[in-house]
């Protein structure tokens, strides 16, 4: 009897509506946690596996000795490297292709050597065909333009490595 | 036998193997850095200890002999302890600089320093630094990764024969290097790239170019030479990058010649003809297969037409393969024409008739090690044939007497018991006073009086006595001097005679493929496996000498390729059409109506036979670059385009199915019975000299000439009149003169170099080089001071 009584009042006061409400109520005046990407973004962390590029020593040498180990642990094919002996009689590489579309940013290629690192940049895009294609000329852009960043991510993670 | 306990194993071991080789036969591994099975055990590395019961301390397996019951336990605690110390201690001056290292993937200190090393070192003091040598341009150094285990400066003493690399200073001063400032010259230096255990020698022109993991192998055949040594070529992205040898003890055991190495070089040329070409209006113009090919049908339509059959000639280089010789005489059979011949450095082709099925050593390359005596003629087999030449230094290691008769005194890696070395012309007199001294025995073959009109000097009669001794365990050898000599039937039937009066083994060592060549019919007068071919028609030199009026060059480039150079250039020039199939673009200048871009032996199948008649099939290891094709497609097209019947084959393979042979040892060679009359002497007269025209080995064919690291290496000589004091003094010339060297309506301008390995009243000039090529093959010189 009791029950009956209890259930009608809830449904003819609209109780279970007033009580989904409260929950509006509060969001409706908590502080908000939604992002106005692009205007506002997310903190990343110093691990994260961007856009890659290709770093230099302080003195302005390419780190890139072309040992190729990044080619041979890269678990999606996605990296070509030709390299031959430069007039100095250094190790180089004359072509340093890696194609986004097969990139899975593992991440392994940073592991296996510190000159081809994964930055925090992941807003890109291509425009036309083939330019998913990055080489190694765009890789060393990208890496001088962002020494500064990159430097202080490596840095930052150091410790945990 | 003895019985042995490896690792709890019971073996029975020959007795008198060290542990090293007890445990490698039954598959047990044993780390090591210095032994290698080829060379003597040096025991320096100290890598391969084990423990043996009952020895108060660790041995080294490579310089332990087995004794009975004795017991190896490869990997006891007491042998890993040592293994790992050995490591430690090598690692201590090694650099680690594996990541720009070319041995790195493949070296076995890398891979020893994954199972036995630490992964930290505990050596905080300075490294060893050594400095860099140049010891050519085929061997890169990088001497700091060097561990001593001096297998390279082995090598040089037991192998090659020539110790150019050896060990400077003890201890931590210890250092390979070259006498001060010489380079590493040996035909077979390469080898110390693979021997090399670390990234000390590397290979030079594969430098950093690729990573061992990423290259893809593929089996080949070598085509320079008449020993057919087995490769693997690797490439990258379809590129060939390197050469490395394929073990093969029945031929070339585990070494490969610098020029098999590294002839892979002009696959990658700038000069690689990449689309057909025809000649109009004065210059090349690049065309399309199907107009090129029509343009070739047409023109050698014309001169059917025009002239007659007979008014056509092929000339083939002897490093094509066996479909390729067939095809090119079945498509000039086809047309009614027997003008093919791939024997281009031949000028005496007098006992064609009689000649055996194709020409061949006379044993096997391995039997070749257990001859007693060994008469060389016209052969300098070291730089000609490396391989074989590394089995005539084994039988002389094993006691051989090696004899030799050639027109220059070529410096062997082995010493002669005897020698003679005279002016081309006197070869046959020598050699048929050798014969005469051989008193006893069968007839001499009818003419020898007049070769052996003068009494045999004692160095004659001493070689004849060293022949006479070995008996039927002597081996004569024809080389490729011999094969150019204006007297090569008079040789041959010489070198007979005295196979018929000790019973020796008798071999000819001829260019390439060669042996393919005459198997597969490529010659004027057999078809293929000897087939008569009644009349036959025009070799190699007549073709030239009495012009046709069209050339079908397959891989041929006359001008370097021929005996007779001058005589060949002049006959491409007059000839009306000129078809080119070439691996390489034409040089500015050279006559010519149509270039067809064919694939080099890297891009094509085919067989080569060596001059044991092994024949040895190999595939394509990468695809043609750009329009390329193989040559026998390139054939079978053009006979179908000339409407010929039975160019049908969809595969090499069905060509080759064409061909088979018995080789039969029973019967023997047609002995020649009867010598040509010699001419007129034509020495002595005042400043005309005989010129030896050898080609160097780095100049045999289109491949090697486009090798730049071979052309930079010892072994390519500088294009020059060499000559020794005496005879220079008689010219009153002095090392260093600009002179003219005329031969017949030609000459030269080149440099004098004094030479005393030349033999008074000739000179030599290399044959092969664009400065030589005007002047044509063997013959009188004239040489006159500028």
């Amino acid at each position: 009897m009791n029950t009956r009584v209890r259930q009608l009042f809830r449904s003819f006061l609209l109780w279970e509506l007033l009580k989904g409400l409260q929950v509006t109520g509060r969001h409706l005046f908590a502080r908000k946690i939604t992002v106005q990407y692009p205007e506002e973004k997310a903190p990343k962390s110093p691990r994260f596996r961007g856009l890659h590029a290709l770093r230099r020593y302080p003195n302005g040498e390419e780190r890139c000795i072309a040992c190729k180990l990044c080619e041979a642990v890269c678990p999606a094919a996605a990296i070509t490297i030709e390299s031959e002996e430069r007039e100095d009689g250094t190790r180089r590489t004359t072509r340093y292709d890696i194609d986004l579309f097969k990139c899975i940013y593992c991440g392994f290629c940073e592991e296996a050597w510190d000159s081809i690192v994964e930055t925090h940049i992941h807003e890109f895009h291509f425009e036309n065909r083939g330019e998913n294609i990055i080489t190694k000329e765009q890789l060393l852009a990208i890496g001088d333009q962002y020494e500064a960043e990159i430097a202080a991510a490596r840095s930052a993670d150091a410790p945990y490595r | 036998m003895p019985t042995i306990e490896i690792d709890g194993r019971k073996l029975e071991v020959e007795a008198g193997k060290m542990v090293i080789q007890a445990a490698d036969e039954a598959g047990i591994y044993i780390p090591r850095f210095c032994y290698h099975s080829k060379l003597s055990v040096a025991a320096n590395c100290r890598m391969c200890m084990v423990e043996v019961e009952k020895a108060p301390k660790p041995m080294p397996a490579c310089a332990t002999p087995i004794t009975d019951g004795m017991k190896i336990f490869t990997s006891s605690p007491v042998a890993v302890d040592a293994q790992k110390g050995t490591m430690e201690f090598l690692l201590i001056n090694h650099p680690l600089d594996c990541p720009v290292c070319d041995q790195g993937g493949e070296c076995p200190l890398q891979d020893q320093a994954m199972g036995y090393g630490k992964d930290v070192s505990r050596f905080t003091e300075n490294k060893r630094v050594v400095k860099d040598k140049d010891i050519g341009p085929l061997i890169a150094t990088e001497m700091t990764r060097c561990i001593h285990c001096t297998r390279c400066v082995r090598f040089g003493q037991e192998i090659a024969g020539i110790m150019e690399l050896g060990a400077i200073g003890r201890g931590e001063h210890m250092e390979i290097g070259t006498y001060i400032g010489h380079t590493v010259d040996s035909e077979l230096s390469g080898n110390m790239i693979d021997l090399c255990p670390v990234g000390a020698l590397t290979n030079k022109p594969y430098r950093f170019t690729a990573r061992a993991w990423e290259l893809v192998a593929g089996l080949g055949v070598s085509p320079h030479d008449c020993v057919g040594s087995n490769f693997e070529m690797h490439s990258l992205r379809n590129v060939v990058k390197r050469v490395i040898p394929v073990d093969n003890d029945g031929i070339n055991e585990c070494w490969l010649s610098d020029r098999d190495r590294f002839s892979y070089q002009s696959f990658n040329s700038a000069d690689r003809l990449l689309a057909p070409k025809i000649y109009e209006a004065g210059k090349w113009i690049e065309t399309d297969w199907e107009t090129a090919l029509r343009h070739t049908v047409q023109g050698v339509r014309a001169v059917l037409q025009n002239h007659s059959a007979q008014q056509v000639g092929a000339l083939v280089t002897p490093t094509a393969t066996l479909e390729e010789f067939y095809l090119t005489q079945k498509l000039m059979r086809s047309l009614g024409c027997h003008n093919v011949d791939h024997r281009l450095r031949q000028s005496d082709f007098s006992d064609d008739d009689i000649a055996p099925l194709f020409p061949s050593l006379g044993s096997s390359i391995e039997q070749l090690e257990q001859a007693k005596a060994i008469l060389l003629i016209g052969a300098n087999i070291r730089k000609d044939q490396p391989l074989l030449g590394l089995r005539v230094r084994k039988a002389y290691l094993r006691g051989a007497r090696i004899v030799a008769i050639n027109s220059i005194d070529y410096p062997f890696h082995f010493d002669l018991a005897g020698k003679a070395v005279v002016a081309p012309e006197q070869l046959p007199y020598v050699l048929a006073r050798v014969v005469a001294a051989m008193s006893n025995g069968s007839d001499p073959p009818q003419g020898l009086r007049a070769w052996a009109s003068d009494a045999p000097t004692q160095a004659e009669r001493e070689m004849a006595e060293i022949l006479k001794q070995a008996g039927e365990d002597a081996h004569i050898i024809l080389g490729l001097s011999a094969i150019a000599h204006p007297w090569f039937s008079v040789l041959r039937g010489l070198a007979q005679a005295i196979q018929a009066r000790t019973g020796a083994r008798f071999g000819i060592l001829p260019e390439a493929n060669s042996a393919g060549g005459w198997l597969a019919g490529c010659l004027p007068h057999r078809g293929p496996i000897g087939q008569d071919v009644g009349d036959g028609g025009m070799h190699a030199v007549d073709m030239l000498r009495d012009p046709r009026k069209a050339y079908l060059l397959v891989g041929v480039e006359p001008e370097y390729d021929c005996l007779e150079s001058r005589v060949a250039a002049d006959a491409m020039t007059s000839a009306e059409f000129v078809v080119r199939m070439t691996a390489f673009d034409i040089e500015d200048g050279l006559p010519g109506d149509v270039l067809l871009p064919i694939a080099p032996f890297s891009e094509t199948s085919g067989t080569y036979v060596n001059c044991e008649g092994r024949a040895q099939s190999v595939t394509a290891v990468v695809p043609p670059k750009g329009e390329a094709r193989p040559l026998w497609k390139v054939l079978r097209v053009v006979g179908n385009l000339l409407d010929q019947p039975g160019f049908e084959y969809m595969s090499s393979d069905d060509v080759r199915r064409e061909l088979t042979w018995d080789i039969d040892d029973s019967e023997p060679d047609t002995v020649i019975r009867r010598l040509s009359e010699p001419g007129k002497p034509a020495n002595g007269k005042g400043i005309d000299v005989e010129r030896v025209a050898d080609v160097p080995l780095y100049k045999v064919d289109p491949y090697v000439r486009r090798a730049p690291a071979l052309q930079a290496a010892k072994d390519t000589p500088e294009p020059a009149a060499y000559m020794n004091s005496e005879q220079a003094s008689k010219l009153a010339l002095v090392n260093g003169d600009r002179i003219h060297a005329h031969m017949g309506e030609s000459s030269v301008e080149l440099d004098l170099i004094i030479d005393e390995r030349v033999p008074t009243h000739s000179v030599y000039i290399p044959s092969g080089y664009r400065q030589t090529a005007p002047l044509g093959g063997v013959g009188m010189v004239r040489i006159v001071k500028v």
